[in-house]
């Protein structure tokens, strides 16, 4: 399915892959951009709608903030967790350097 | 049929009873594993010692006579975005390859409280993310009833595995039909419960406000007798919610007086005729059993397809922002950081991955969040408004599952707008945050399997099964 119209630009493609911490190809911006272009135009079917006094909903039921007793409870071992990391460093999660000297 | 592979519920039966043991079964489903398995690549990852092994202390018990659980002996599949200690758990990503969590979701604890044999993982769609199984970055599932054609998605081994005799009951996860499209392309019952029946606690999220774990099984009973397993208000999950629970089983094997059934107006003109026939004859079947049948509308239900494409990639923009490369999964060395998580993410995510965390991620930026996000759920309002008005009239709806049974290879692979359409039937009930199961009804033109969906208003799960299960009884096979 095609539009005639554009819904995203190879230059919006490019910002949002950045935001989202993507490197792509440039056969992969072109895609991209004609897929998200195709769905985009789908879903503009909702621009059409009146929803001006319709609230949002963000989720299907109505969440309260949910506290527990403050009492210390058993965690999982640290020992375990680092295991998956892919380095460590006395137990702790080693990355590279985030600040120049 | 073969005794090993009847109902899960009747094999249970025959283990308690002690008239064959659990080693015997986990043995036999471990024999279509070794023979099926290279084939059709249901399970990532099995440990067929551990099984066995587990089988035997199930046994021993009863026949030391103690008490055991409700799925005692039973042989089942994970689907691999559930997180097991004794496993890898991998999302079918290359991000999480080698990932073995440090715990144990809720629901296994569950299973395994209830003495269930856990036999392995199974695969998926990358992170839950697609409608055939195609998107796995470990390869595709096939379809047991015909290999050449996809066995639905995102939980397709799964339901591969149940169908294939490899499991007698399977998880999955459902976010806008990943349970009910592979149940009804493969030919099995397969239940999304309301959200919050089920704990998420150790579901890797993809769409938190949607994702949904449930069971796979060959009858309603099946699915009946899981879902009292892991159902359950949970402190580990804010979501969950605390209620009495119920015992979904008794509602299986009732008759239909007095049932108000809902067949929705807007699908009409989306069926085409194999569909329409189908419904027809599902629903003649219900009408002379007793049930009333009403003409409903949802004239939101039209949007539901746009409105979860847009909330589904944004709450997955942001919930896969968690992998950087830092903590666990896949590193792939930069000059810095923000290099290292360039290439982690480039090189870790798959194709539809991205997609969806692109379209998520622009629906949320500066400047569209309004006009794309905000809009969608304001849609989800007033698709939730229909429902309530309809559930006034009626206590559950009918529909298809999906609007096409199996189809094969490749079909809509470079196509991801035809392949979303997939999922037009069953997303509103996830939308909604209701409960909806698929049931095997009628094949399409080449002799594929398609599904019956019954949704109901949240909370109602036992009135899904209730159905469901009559209309199993009707068809004649239940």
């Amino acid at each position: 399915m095609t539009q005639d119209k554009s819904f995203i630009s190879k230059e919006q493609v490019l910002h949002v892959a950045a935001l989202a911490k993507l490197n792509l190809s440039d056969q992969e911006v072109t895609k991209f951009t004609a897929q998200l272009s195709d769905i985009l135009g789908y879903a503009n079917e909702l621009s059409e709608l009146e929803l001006k006094d319709v609230s949002p909903t963000a989720h299907p039921i109505e969440l309260e903030n949910v506290f527990r007793d403050d009492t210390v409870l058993k965690s999982i071992d640290n020992s375990k967790v680092i295991q998956n990391a892919p380095e460590s460093l006395n137990n702790q999660f080693k990355v590279p350097p985030i600040l120049d000297d | 049929m073969d005794k090993f592979f009847e109902s899960a519920y009747s094999i249970a039966q025959q283990i308690k009873d002690n008239s064959i043991t659990s080693k015997e079964v986990v043995s036999k489903y471990f024999d279509n594993i070794e023979s099926k398995n290279s084939e059709l690549n249901a399970f990532l990852i099995t440990d067929k010692q551990a099984a066995i092994r587990q089988a035997e202390i199930v046994d021993q018990k009863i026949q030391a006579g103690q008490q055991v659980g409700t799925l005692a002996g039973l042989p089942v599949a994970i689907k691999d975005n559930i997180c097991t200690d004794d496993f890898t758990t991998t999302c079918a990503s290359k991000i999480l390859r080698d990932w073995k969590p440090p715990y144990n979701a809720t629901v296994i604890q569950k299973l395994i409280s209830q003495d269930a044999i856990i036999l392995g993982k199974t695969n998926l769609d990358e992170f839950a993310m697609g409608s055939s199984t195609e998107h796995s970055a470990f390869g595709p599932t096939k379809n047991p009833v015909d290999p050449s054609r996809v066995p639905g998605g995102s939980s397709g081994g799964s339901a591969c595995a149940v169908k294939a005799d490899m499991a007698s009951v399977a998880l999955g996860s459902d976010t806008g039909g990943s349970i009910r499209q592979p149940a009804a392309f493969c030919g099995i019952v397969g239940m999304k419960p309301t959200y919050g029946l089920v704990s998420r606690y150790g579901l890797i999220a993809f769409a938190s406000s949607l994702d949904q774990i449930g069971p796979f099984g060959k009858t309603v009973k099946d699915c009946a007798l899981v879902l009292n397993a892991i159902s359950g208000h949970d402190p580990y999950d804010s979501t969950s919610l605390n209620i009495e629970s119920y015992d979904y089983l008794q509602y299986v094997d009732r008759d239909l007086k007095g049932i108000r059934i809902g067949l929705i107006e807007e699908f009409d003109e989306v069926l085409d005729v194999g569909l329409r026939e189908n419904l027809e004859s599902a629903t003649n079947l219900f009408k002379q059993n007793g049930a009333e049948i009403v003409k409903v509308s949802l004239p939101y239900v039209k949007y539901a397809l746009s409105t979860y494409y847009l909330i589904a990639p944004a709450e997955a923009s942001s919930n896969l922002a968690r992998f950087d490369g830092v903590r666990y999964g896949l590193r792939v060395d930069g000059d810095n950081v923000e290099e290292m998580m360039i290439n982690t993410r480039t090189q870790g995510f798959g194709q539809e991955v991205k997609r969806r965390i692109m379209l998520g991620t622009y629906a949320l930026s500066s400047g569209y969040y309004d006009a794309y996000y905000k809009t969608a759920q304001k849609l989800r309002t007033a698709l939730i408004s229909d429902f309530k008005k309809v559930y006034d009239q009626v206590d559950v709806i009918i529909c298809p599952t999906t609007p096409t049974g199996a189809f094969e290879f490749g079909a809509k692979l470079d196509d991801p707008l035809q392949m979303y359409m997939s999922d037009i039937f069953t997303i509103p009930s996830n939308l909604a945050g209701h409960p909806a199961i698929s049931v095997p009804f009628g094949t399409d033109s080449n002799g594929m399997p398609l599904g019956i969906q019954i949704l109901a208003d949240g909370l109602n799960d036992s009135k899904v099964i209730h159905v469901g299960s009559a209309l199993e009884t009707l068809r004649g096979e239940g």
